[in-house]
């Protein structure tokens, strides 16, 4: 069955909340008009990316009405959107919602906050606490959200491969640097190396949807992807430029694909957990647990 | 049998000027929308730098919306403002003439003329009094002000604070010299410009080379293994880079951190403006009315 996928590779306007509602409502109707079963966002797609001590001003519960709304846009249509979320304890989130007709079905929040370099989100946002996937119905099952340095660790798209999911979705708001360079996890080739392999390697279809726009000096790069479970691109956007970037997925595919392909259903997960014991309790510094092992 | 050619142990900085064109072109748009202007002024010397910040500029706005000054003192070189024409014949902008020398000299007289320092100094009021001129012509344009300073001048200092270095916005504040001149290249920025010897033009026969005592493509090459590849001084050595000049290049990159910074203001409530009081320049609020 083919799966048709949108992603909304759009410039959001910085702190302008109910600006980006209006915006992401037209690219959600026209990604429903042209079919989309699903609709991908970009990271903070509601609110915009440097906003420091603006965090709380733009935050809001992720069953906040404004969303829920959005959702009933094209009731139909699962919708992944990224926001600054508040939860109730106040703790305030880089999150992605998953919505289908004014229904919540999950929320991830971003497990690895990059701290270094040009990036300061882990002084204005705190980290997630699951690595989970979600369940939206046939024909995908269940569909593993992320938000884009959530990526750069292997471990996270593994899990939500081998938790079920069929899709993959990062949610990105990529900074251009080196651009046009081929080498370097800054580049945009470290990018599609990294889409291609988790696709091949947990037989799983990739969808990644980065935004575009300046923000201050930084010049976010779009390209946003969708990769076959085989590790084949089915569509890619333009660089530096607002689109609606739409593809459609073979479902069909991933059962033969994983029977020529066992790679998940082999994959030795009591022994990687004993080995992973192990090394933490060596960091830890906690010897008897490695003569225990 | 063949072989690849030797990789460079020290390159100089590489750059996708079509890429780095797209990226900049970007800013610019996004900087003037965000703050709520249409156009830019550009301070034109003739060289390189301001002649890319000018093609940059047309090319994102369009032409009639980018005001070129040129603001020769009397021991600038005829064949700057000559050069500096060309840029604004090669791309339609509009342009003034500001003499500077009515304002620098009289300001000069006044105050101690023959002391030691007079040619730093007199340079210093140069490069400021263009600031004035410029800041003067943006609001008579209703114009921001596009700087023009590059990434080598910007790490050794070589500008002065509140002159050249002055602007509303960067656009090749992230571009090496080396790079900076394959991107105008790229541009169409006039030949003669791109051949000619860089210089501040603060008087008569300088050039930065001469001043700064190395090439820029020297220089280059040692900047973009310490900043950027963050080479340690000892593997620049080790790996061909003269090691007086990295000394200096060292040095002198820490003296002008100070140039490269907002000044520091002293602690002491809870929320103090650039320490934990943080906020991104352009937002809701901060676009002017139009």
């Amino acid at each position: 069955m083919e799966y048709r996928i949108g992603l909304a590779q759009y410039a959001p306007r910085l702190a302008e909340v109910d600006a980006n509602l209006e915006l992401a409502n037209g690219w959600l109707r026209r990604a429903a008009g042209d079919g989309a079963q699903l609709v991908a966002f970009p990271e903070l797609a509601l609110s915009g990316y440097l906003l420091s001590d603006l965090i709380p001003e733009v935050a809001m519960h992720a069953s906040d009405p404004r969303l829920i709304e959005l959702s009933r846009a094209a009731p139909a249509v699962l919708v992944a959107i990224g926001f600054v979320e508040e939860t109730d304890d106040h703790r305030y989130c880089n999150s992605a919602a998953l919505l289908r007709g004014g229904t919540l079905i999950g929320v991830h929040r971003k497990v690895y906050l990059p701290t270094y370099g040009l990036f300061d989100e882990g002084r204005f946002t705190r980290h997630g606490d699951q690595i989970r996937t979600h369940p939206v119905g046939e024909p995908l099952g269940r569909i593993g959200l992320s938000i884009c340095e959530d990526f750069w660790h292997p471990s996270l798209p593994m899990l939500q491969a081998q938790d079920g999911a069929s899709l993959l979705l990062n949610l990105a708001a990529g900074p251009a640097r080196a651009p046009g360079s081929a080498a370097g996890l800054a580049a945009i080739a470290g990018w599609h190396k990294m889409q291609d392999t988790y696709a091949l390697l947990g037989t799983v279809g990739v969808a990644f949807c980065n935004r575009v726009g300046n923000e201050e000096g930084l010049s976010f790069w779009g390209g946003s992807r969708l990769v076959a479970a085989d590790g084949s691109t089915i569509a890619e956007g333009p660089l530096y430029e607002e689109a609606l970037v739409i593809g459609s997925l073979e479902t069909d595919d991933l059962r033969m694909q994983r029977y020529s392909l066992p790679l998940l259903a082999d994959e030795r997960l009591e022994l990687v957990r004993r080995e992973l014991d192990r090394i933490v309790a060596e960091r830890a510094g906690m010897p008897e647990a490695v003569e225990e092992a | 049998m063949s072989s690849a050619p030797p990789i460079e142990r020290t390159p100089l900085p590489a750059i996708d000027a079509d890429q780095a064109i797209v990226v900049i072109l970007g800013f610019i748009r996004s900087q003037l929308e965000q703050t709520g202007f249409e156009r830019l002024v550009v301070g034109l010397s003739g060289g390189v730098d301001s002649a890319t910040v000018a093609f940059l500029a047309a090319r994102a706005i369009g032409p009639e919306q980018v005001l070129a000054v040129s603001m020769p003192y009397r021991a600038s070189a005829s064949e700057a403002e000559q050069d500096a024409r060309l840029v604004v014949e090669s791309i339609g902008c509009r342009s003034e003439r500001v003499e500077i020398t009515p304002m620098v000299d009289p300001m000069l007289a006044l105050l101690d003329g023959e002391d030691a320092g007079l040619r730093v100094r007199r340079g210093n009021v140069m490069a400021r009094q263009r600031m004035i001129v410029l800041y003067d012509r943006s609001v008579a344009f209703d114009a921001l002000v596009a700087g023009t300073s590059n990434k080598t001048e910007a790490l050794l200092g070589y500008g002065t604070l509140h002159g050249d270095m002055a602007c509303a916005l960067a656009p090749i504040g992230d571009l090496y010299k080396s790079q900076l001149r394959a991107v105008a290249g790229r541009l169409g920025v006039p030949e003669r410009i791109l051949a000619k010897p860089p210089s501040a033009d603060l008087w008569p026969g300088q050039t930065d080379e001469d001043e700064l005592g190395a090439t820029y493509d020297d220089l280059d090459r040692i900047l973009f293994a310490l900043v950027d590849r963050r080479w340690s001084v000892e593997r620049c050595v080790a790996a061909g880079l003269d090691a007086d000049l990295v000394a200096w290049v060292v040095q002198r990159v820490a003296r002008n951190e100070f140039k490269r910074q907002l000044p520091p203001v002293a602690k002491l409530s809870l929320r103090t403006p650039g320490i934990d009081h943080l906020y991104p320049r352009r937002r809701p609020g901060s676009r002017r009315a139009s």
